[in-house]
């Protein structure tokens, strides 16, 4: 009985939005770097709650993001599952939840990792895009084989 | 890349710092033809981080079960990648930064140039290409069946007069290149084994 309203008093420590996107479940103090991916730094004037270490049963300590007037294309989805397998993806409109899902983790990604290897074929001036196989704990380059783990974010580009 | 845009067979002859497989038939086609690959004890030696044929010759040796000794100095380790595929396909690797440790339980040495551009100090060149250096001596400690392989060209990792004893497969390896690459080269365009 008492397990939901504890959980609706924690969700309300960061204000409902109207309208956007609400990213659970993201490993504590990930939030930062799920808006660095979307290419948030405020600047672009969106209305943005972010809550970092919040008590997870699921996870011990997670984030949250919320991003009023932004809806996460497939891509952007994708890109969030390489730091973030276990977040789950709201769609909010007029305060509703009208999609939720989990995110599912690509097998490869494509033109989202710049390759650190500045020998690698796709840092060349080739008609190439870069390529990663999705591992478990980062990303591989078909290319070079260069495999890219803690420093994921450093190389993450969206368009 | 390349064969994205071709349609053709497309034969890796080496690329970059990644992988040489056609180096690796001719390293196995040695191996064979010398000690056999039963019960196959391989100490992989020099520059572990850049050498392309190392990094083949890994993946080969695996799927043979070898027991895989790699020994270099920390800097010149295995690139993580070739790790990573070594330890998710369950290879019997162990890692060494001294021969010595190793070399009394080896069939085969295989040593590989460790390159003075990898190194931003020269003493630190030195010091390590002074480490890693086969002489006849040191051979004394191994097993009088132990054959010494190298892909060519070599610096100074292997003592001229090694050259002499009965270790030295090197120039054999060198030669099992012409024969095995046409073997490929005749498999690829007739489409058949014989």
């Amino acid at each position: 009985m008492n397990s939901p309203t504890h959980n609706d008093d924690r969700e309300l420590r960061v204000s409902k939005i109207e309208n956007g996107t609400v990213i659970d479940h993201v490993p504590g103090g990930q939030a930062l770097k799920v808006l660095a991916i979307l290419d948030i730094d405020g600047s672009g004037g969106e209305t943005v709650s972010i809550g970092m270490n919040v008590p997870s049963e699921k996870l011990g300590r997670k984030d949250i993001v919320k991003v009023e007037g932004h809806e996460l294309s497939q891509n952007e989805v994708d890109v969030i599952s390489l730091i973030a397998p276990d977040a789950s993806i709201n769609i909010i409109r007029e305060f509703d939840v009208v999609e939720k899902s989990r995110v599912d983790r690509p097998t490869s990604v494509t033109d989202v990792v710049a390759c650190p290897n500045r020998n690698c074929i796709t840092a060349q001036d080739e008609p190439v895009v870069s390529r990663f196989d999705v591992l478990d704990d980062g990303v591989r380059c078909v290319y070079c084989d260069t495999i890219v783990r803690d420093d994921l974010t450093d190389h993450i580009h969206t368009e | 890349m390349a064969s994205e845009f071709v349609d053709v067979p497309l034969i890796n002859a080496g690329d970059g710092a990644g992988h040489h497989p056609t180096q690796t038939l001719l390293d196995l086609y040695t191996i064979r033809e010398n000690v056999g690959f039963e019960d196959l004890s391989i100490g992989i030696m020099g520059d572990l981080k850049y050498g392309r044929t190392v990094h083949s010759l890994s993946h080969a040796l695996t799927k043979l079960d070898a027991r895989q000794h790699f020994i270099s100095p920390e800097s010149l380790r295995l690139p993580r990648s070739v790790r990573y595929d070594l330890h998710e396909a369950g290879a019997n690797v162990r890692e060494h930064t001294e021969i010595e440790d190793v070399l009394s339980s080896l069939d085969v040495l295989y040593v590989t140039r460790i390159q003075r551009e990898r190194f931003h100090d020269e003493n630190e060149y030195r010091k390590v290409a002074g480490q890693y250096h086969i002489t006849a001596d040191l051979l004394e400690r191994a097993d009088d069946d132990l054959i010494v392989m190298h892909p060519l060209p070599r610096v100074d990792e292997i003592a001229p007069e090694v050259d002499e004893t009965t270790h030295a497969k090197y120039f054999q390896q060198a030669h099992n290149g012409v024969p095995v690459r046409m073997a490929l080269l005749d498999l690829l365009l007739r489409g058949e084994t014989q």
